[in-house]
């Protein structure tokens, strides 16, 4: 019979059980959101767009590996998130920038961003748009030239000189005298059918134009109970019904659907706005946060000096969080609206 | 189907291992180690010594308080009063008796001549006597329960989820004992004076809740039995409440003070058979399982059975077994010895021998929120683990950490593995600690103040 006296026991807190999911796991499944958009930019862009991508992840990786050993904090790249954050970053970018300066982005995002706060979970702004942000800021030149991918697909090695590049959709829409705006939206609508617009066959950051292949991911995520729907549908549905209410030129129908489909509101919407760290915890929350998200999105695109507002909208969300998470906390176990009203008075 | 809760987990049942196993009788112990303190409430006072004679139902330990009096659950001689340990943690004094295999009933027990005809005085003085408690782990004493409720419940509830992984002891009482447990609901309406008593059950067990809906019909009793969606945790009282009757406790308070009572079905059972028998609280139906024990078993024990016996009896423990657990897999507490006998509010032991928890080596919050779509008290769990591990008393006031009833479902959870409950344990003794510190600081200034007016 058991020997009860030498039994090796050990005593922890309740619950003895835990789930099975893990912070690894969930970023698995964004990294598999992620690749059918990924596969879409090789066949776009050309192959370059997976060697960016994977000089971006090997970046990253390599910062977070070298920061916590110099700083003899416990390793945490095994959680991939700086994976995650390597894409990301390459998905932002567009596709023929430099390898080196993608590092740069990488270094900033990774380090500065999330490892000087204290790493996963304490950074206050998104690290892949930050390393954007940075990289705007640095290289305005680079980082605003995009491939045409109806000409050609970017060389893997080599420089740049050779690509024909074309404005994005965003740059058709930007303007502030009427004629010209209509004129160049009815271009826009001529060059590019709606239909090309979701698919994604128009230029553009490496990860963002496939409108179609990025709600395939979102809805992958939201499937797998990664992300809520909170967050995407409050900011696409803020957009949508912005742009729907307030064209700039054309029909209401058309400038709203090439505004939604154009530029990074897709990528941003299920990918960068639902980053755990930097939105707000419950789905309340959240709903603000990407109303708020959609708003300064229209905001910088109808009135900013960039085509484009996904990502500062999202960064400048990013810092309401906090006020966000203390004003939409949920409601107290016990306190029924009647009381509520009853102790108010 | 009621099961209007928010959040909550939905973990394996595990309850395949012994669902189907009927309840079964532990051999005689040779000695049996009673607690005197199986209840929520200041421990009894023995009332015997070492040499006594002891007969089955014999008052052991009285009450001051609240609180519940205690019985020898076999016959035999006193061997020792001393401190033992037992399941809830340190050692308490404890009365051991050597059972001399008489199983000899104590002239105390006494079946009423006509239970039918008690009045409700006479009803609620037979469970003090009989040392009913809430069976279902919260040892809460029932007589309190009732003579606090009467008047101002209007609903009294069976607690049939049974909603913890493993533990099918209530589940298989529903397919064996639906008579007591029907009887005891009828008692319980009737010193209530309500019309119907409601059992909650989880949908998972639709065999118990078939044999009840039987029983009922045939017994034309005053029950009915209310389907609840499968989701820990279902079996916490407020949740129950709230699923039964859409309220909501408020923040500090009891089931009363929304005209609700919940009692375990052990208790319900254990009321039935003291009104009808005179027999009080000497067994308990454990649920023997867990990846650590060869035959997983529902075994009915005398109350102090060593829990060594209890695992004998299912063909022992593993090798490699490395934490035994007195409870559900959720809320139960681990043990540091097998040393510790089986008490009121035991209606499951657990052993481990796989690893059923992953743990991480340096866990970090991700903020992914999960905790908070989870928890059922409407707690933020991740900002109150961050205040708990600073120490800060006022924010964790703030944030109601003491209306976290620890049932793990956030660590449970949580895709970093926090030890978030182990955490709020901590945070909720901080808040105590601080709140008798202010306290007795206050009294200490107003003694003061009255020794430099009495001084003037």
């Amino acid at each position: 019979m058991t020997d009860y006296k030498n039994l090796k026991l050990i005593a922890t807190s309740s619950p003895h059980i835990r789930g099975s999911e893990t912070t690894r796991g969930i970023m698995t499944d964004v990294i598999i959101a992620m690749l059918p958009a990924l596969a879409y930019a090789c066949i776009n862009f050309g192959l370059r767009a997976l060697t960016l991508t994977a000089v971006s992840v090997a970046g990253c990786i390599f910062f977070e590996w070298l920061y916590r050993r110099l700083m003899k904090r416990p390793q945490s790249i095994q959680d991939l998130s700086c994976v995650v954050t390597g894409m990301l970053l390459a998905f932002v970018c567009p596709v023929q920038i430099p390898y080196w300066m993608i590092l740069i982005g990488d270094f900033f995002a990774i380090v500065l961003v999330k490892q000087l706060f204290g790493g996963i979970g304490k950074n206050f702004v998104n690290p892949a748009l930050a390393g954007r942000a940075i990289l705007l800021a640095s290289y305005a030149g680079s980082m605003t030239s995009w491939v045409d991918p109806a000409v050609n697909k970017a060389a893997i090695l080599g420089s740049n000189v050779d690509v024909v590049t074309a404005a994005t959709p965003l740059a058709y829409m930007k303007g502030t005298d009427p004629v010209a705006l209509a004129e160049s939206f009815s271009n826009l609508t001529g060059t590019y059918s709606v239909s090309q617009m979701f698919l994604g066959q128009t230029g553009g950051s490496l990860g963002e134009v496939s409108a179609l292949l990025l709600i395939i991911g979102g809805v992958y995520l939201i499937w797998r109970k990664v992300i809520n729907w909170q967050t995407p549908v409050a900011y696409i549905g803020t957009v949508a019904v912005l742009t729907f209410l307030f064209p700039k030129a054309g029909s209401a129908l058309d400038w709203m659907l090439y505004s939604i489909f154009g530029g990074g509101l897709m990528l941003g919407a299920f990918f960068m706005a639902t980053d755990y760290a930097t939105s707000p915890v419950t789905k309340k929350g959240q709903l603000v946060f990407g109303i708020g998200c959609g708003l300064f999105t229209v905001l910088i695109r109808y009135f900013g000096s960039y085509n484009e507002g996904v990502c500062y909208s999202i960064m400048v969300m990013n810092l309401f969080v906090a006020l966000i998470d203390k004003y939409t906390k949920p409601t107290r176990f016990g306190i029924v609206k009647s009381e509520k009203e009853a102790s108010a008075k | 189907m009621a099961q209007a809760f928010f959040g909550g987990v939905h973990p394996h049942d595990m309850k395949a291992a012994t669902n189907e196993k009927a309840i079964e009788q532990l051999p005689a112990p040779a000695q049996v180690v009673i607690p005197m303190s199986q209840h929520f409430g200041a421990p009894c006072t023995p009332l015997v010594k070492v040499g006594d004679r002891v007969k089955v139902g014999q008052k052991i330990g009285e009450f001051r308080g609240l609180g519940a009096p205690i019985h020898a659950s076999v016959s035999g001689t006193v061997k020792a009063v001393e401190p033992r340990p037992y399941s809830m943690g340190g050692n308490v004094m404890s009365v051991v008796i050597d059972n001399d295999m008489q199983d000899e009933v104590s002239e105390e027990v006494q079946a009423p001549a006509n239970p039918d005809a008690l009045s409700v005085e006479e009803m609620v003085e037979i469970v003090k006597n009989a040392g009913i408690v809430g069976m279902g782990g919260a040892t809460f004493p029932t007589h309190v329960k009732i003579s606090g409720g009467i008047g101002k419940v209007d609903t009294v509830i069976i607690n049939g989820a049974e909603c913890e992984p493993y533990i099918t002891g209530d589940h298989r009482a529903m397919l064996e004992r639906s008579e007591e447990i029907i009887g005891g609901a009828t008692y319980l309406a009737k010193m209530f004076g309500v019309e119907k008593v409601v059992i909650g059950v989880e949908v998972n067990k639709q065999n118990g809740i078939d044999k009840l809906n039987e029983t009922i019909a045939e017994k034309h009793a005053p029950v009915v039995v209310e389907g609840l969606r499968c989701r820990y945790p279902q079996g916490g009282e407020k949740q129950l409440c709230q699923a039964i009757t859409g309220k909501q406790v408020p923040p500090g308070g009891l089931p009363s003070n929304i005209g609700c009572a919940v009692f375990n079905i052990n208790t319900t059972c254990a009321i039935y058979k003291a009104i009808t028998t005179g027999m009080p609280v000497v067994k308990k139906v454990v649920t023997v399982s867990g990846s650590g024990v060869e035959e997983p078993k529902n075994v009915e024990c005398p109350i102090g059975t060593p829990v060594s016996l209890l695992f004998d009896f299912c063909g022992g423990l593993k090798d490699g077994t490395y934490k035994l657990i007195a409870g559900g897999p959720m809320m139960g507490m681990a043990q540091y010895t097998a040393d510790i006998p089986v008490a009121k509010g035991t209606g499951c032991m657990l052993a481990f021998c796989e690893k059923e928890e992953q743990t991480v080596e340096h866990p970090q919050c991700i903020r992914c929120g999960k905790c908070v779509g989870v928890c059922p008290m409407h707690l933020e769990p991740l900002f109150l683990y961050q205040y708990a591990s600073k120490g800060l008393v006022d924010e964790l006031n703030d944030a109601h950490i003491m209306d976290c009833m620890e049932c793990g479902a956030c660590a449970y959870t949580c895709p970093a593995r926090l030890h978030l409950t182990h955490m709020f344990k901590t945070g909720k003794q901080l808040v105590k600690d601080a709140a008798a510190k202010a306290k007795a600081a206050a009294e200490a200034k107003k003694a003061a103040e009255e020794a430099k007016k009495e001084g003037a």
